[in-house]
């Protein structure tokens, strides 16, 4: 008698769970996203993920739930390969990506040629921070290497946008020697190629006397120059300086955008070995093609990236950048890892620049 | 003889309390550290005679391992200072400066650094004093050993306070009485009781310092062969996915301290020996 009283009113709660399922008109399918992202996307993509999961579900009557992760590059780059299932991996950098694929297998190795604009929705670039009123006149990148200017940029070592920074040093150098960036290196080995490098080289050298603090991160660079009053000029990502600038209004610092600095390319792929086994590739993949949809892009140009299609995004909002020669990585060093194997690997050019200084 | 071994554990459950030492000791030490043996026996020897032939590299063990020393042994003496105010002297407050003390155990040591940063820089409140007399001590090396005497206090504070409690002050009066100086009484009275502590104090807190990371990137400054420290390469290098180099550097890392730690216990145990024996 009790027994069947209590399986009874196990049957009726199951049915009343079931009912409140299929009851309440719930979209067929369900499913989970994680984007491992890196840190100045934050404010970007929770609002890109409201957009998307509100049109994915409108198209296709089917609902996606986005969670995010956010970190320094590298570092979330080193959770995927250890282990932190990501469906989809929207990075600071392609070095980074290449290495989850290279340590893991589970990116396919032409994931760059994937998407559009090789896989690189948004791009940046590096340009200055300055103190209010531009005290000390900088200008351009000559103007770091004047005896009275303290820089302050992050450690290559630890930070991929210090890397950029480092990178766009010695691009403006190259470029300046020789006056165009084709053909590019490894097609022609010159001497006129060589002399241009050590030219490069000697710049870099000089530009990097004038650091006095290499923080282990860009945001931990950016409180190094605005917190604590220290150095002339900061390098750093444009979208990071705009929102140095308008979002602490009172902190005293103004852009300088040199005349020449490098494209940097925050590339997104999707983890197939990860979407294969959740089921989850057609999600992940709109999710990463809708990033170049116009509404997608006019909330890029908004958060202060460079949208890959301006026309786009809100004229306005493409107003704020500023017009300057952009080189990319493979015109001025060929790929990201004949880059990393030449200045920031053991006994790269980096390190070299500091031996002997001691 | 089987019984007589029993019957010297007179409180039960010897066999389950080993077996829970060894499992747990195992699952929370020994494993990951086997992980960390496993990897470094895989790895060609280059990599380690790389890393020793870097002078980058063997700056930052420098910097590290003198500035953990200097570390720990400025709170050697300033630590034995507050340890004894504490217990000897009772003063109102003092129970509100005993747990000041444990302060920098349960501060995140980013912010920690990121605290003693914003004092000691250029613009800060004790650095704005001590730039006019060319001290700079935020992203120098002066910097790191601050960050690790920061962190270090409390480890040499509490491992003397028991101690301190345990000595009667009634040998001292007794030595005092019999006409020892002051000197004296500390030198042959005091320190020898307290050794033992003191040792084991500074072995904590120098081994705390070694490992640490949060707290002294921010104020090291990170300067390539000048304020870099060991754990920041570490770091650096897994940032870049070299595993085999990071490994390589724990791993030289870990055996440097292993040794100097075992050093400080044999030292410990001989003088430990030597007291009993005079005394």
């Amino acid at each position: 008698m009790k027994r069947s009283y209590v399986v009874l009113c196990r049957c009726a709660a199951l049915l009343i769970c079931l009912g409140i399922c299929c009851g309440c008109g719930s979209p067929a399918r369900q499913v989970e996203l994680l984007n491992v992202s890196y840190d100045p996307t934050r404010e970007f993509y929770q609002q890109y993920n409201a957009w998307f999961t509100r049109t994915w579900e409108e198209e296709k009557d089917s609902r996606v739930l986005i969670r995010q992760s956010h970190g320094g590059s590298g570092k979330q780059a080193r959770s995927v390969i250890d282990g932190l299932e990501a469906h989809v991996v929207t990075l600071a950098l392609a070095y980074d990506i290449d290495g989850i694929a290279e340590h893991t297998g589970l990116i396919s190795p032409a994931w760059q040629t994937r998407l559009p604009h090789n896989s690189a929705p948004y791009t940046s670039t590096i340009v200055f921070l300055v103190r209010k009123g531009n005290p000390k006149q900088i200008r351009d990148w000559e103007d770091l290497v004047r005896p009275d200017v303290e820089v302050i940029t992050p450690n290559p070592a630890t930070s991929g946008g210090a890397r950029w920074n480092y990178l766009a040093a010695w691009g403006y150098a190259l470029l300046k020697e020789l006056g165009t960036l084709s053909p590019p290196p490894g097609d022609a080995d010159s001497a006129v190629r060589d002399a241009a490098e050590e030219k490069a080289r000697d710049f870099v050298s000089r530009l990097y006397k004038n650091v006095s603090v290499l923080d282990s991160g860009a945001r931990a660079s950016t409180t190094t120059f605005i917190q604590r009053g220290i150095g002339d000029v900061l390098l750093t990502w444009e979208n990071e300086a705009f929102l140095a600038v308008e979002v602490m209004a009172q902190s005293g610092v103004e852009i300088v955008v040199p005349s020449v600095s490098i494209l940097t390319e925050p590339t997104v792929a999707w983890v197939d070995g990860v979407v294969e086994k959740r089921g989850t590739l057609s999600e992940a993949r709109a999710y990463l093609e809708y990033l170049y949809r116009p509404e997608a892009q006019r909330l890029i140009a908004r958060h202060y990236f460079r949208p890959c299609t301006p026309e786009y995004a809100d004229p306005q909002d493409m107003q704020r950048f500023a017009a300057l020669r952009l080189f990319t990585i493979e015109e001025a060093f060929g790929s990201w890892r004949a880059a990393h194997e030449k200045h920031f690997a053991q006994d790269g050019v980096f390190e070299t620049l500091f031996k002997g200084a001691s | 003889m089987r019984l007589q071994y029993r019957q010297r554990h007179f409180m039960p459950g010897f066999g389950i309390s080993l077996g829970y030492t060894v499992f747990y000791l195992s699952l929370l030490v020994l494993i990951p550290m086997s992980v960390l043996g496993l990897k470094a026996f895989s790895l060609d020897g280059q990599v380690y005679l790389d890393i020793l032939r870097d002078p980058r590299t063997l700056a930052a063990f420098k910097l590290t391992f003198g500035a953990a020393f200097a570390g720990a042994g400025i709170n050697l003496v300033f630590g034995f200072i507050v340890a004894w105010t504490l217990v000897r002297h009772p003063f109102p407050g003092r129970r509100m400066v005993d747990a000041l003390v444990d302060l920098p155990f349960a501060l995140p040591t980013a912010v920690s650094g990121i605290a003693l940063t914003t004092l000691f820089a250029r613009t800060g409140l004790i650095g704005r004093m001590l730039e006019p007399l060319g001290i700079q001590i935020a992203f120098a090396p002066a910097g790191v050993i601050v960050a690790l005497t920061f962190i270090g206090l409390p480890f040499i504070v509490r491992t003397l306070q028991p101690a301190l409690e345990d000595l009667d002050p009634e040998y001292e009066e007794a030595a005092l009485s019999l006409g020892a100086s002051r000197l004296r009484t500390f030198l042959t009275v005091i320190f020898p009781s307290l050794r033992p502590a003191l040792l084991s104090g500074f072995a904590l807190a120098l081994a705390r310092a070694l490992g640490e990371y949060g707290s002294v990137v921010f104020i090291s400054g990170n300067m390539p062969m000048r304020t870099e420290i060991v754990s920041l390469l570490i770091m650096g290098k897994l940032e870049q996915f070299d595993y085999d180099g990071a490994t390589a550097l724990a791993v030289m890392t870990l055996l440097l301290s292993f040794m100097i730690l075992l050093f400080l216990n044999l030292l410990q145990w001989r003088l430990g020996r030597r007291t009993q024996q005079g005394g």
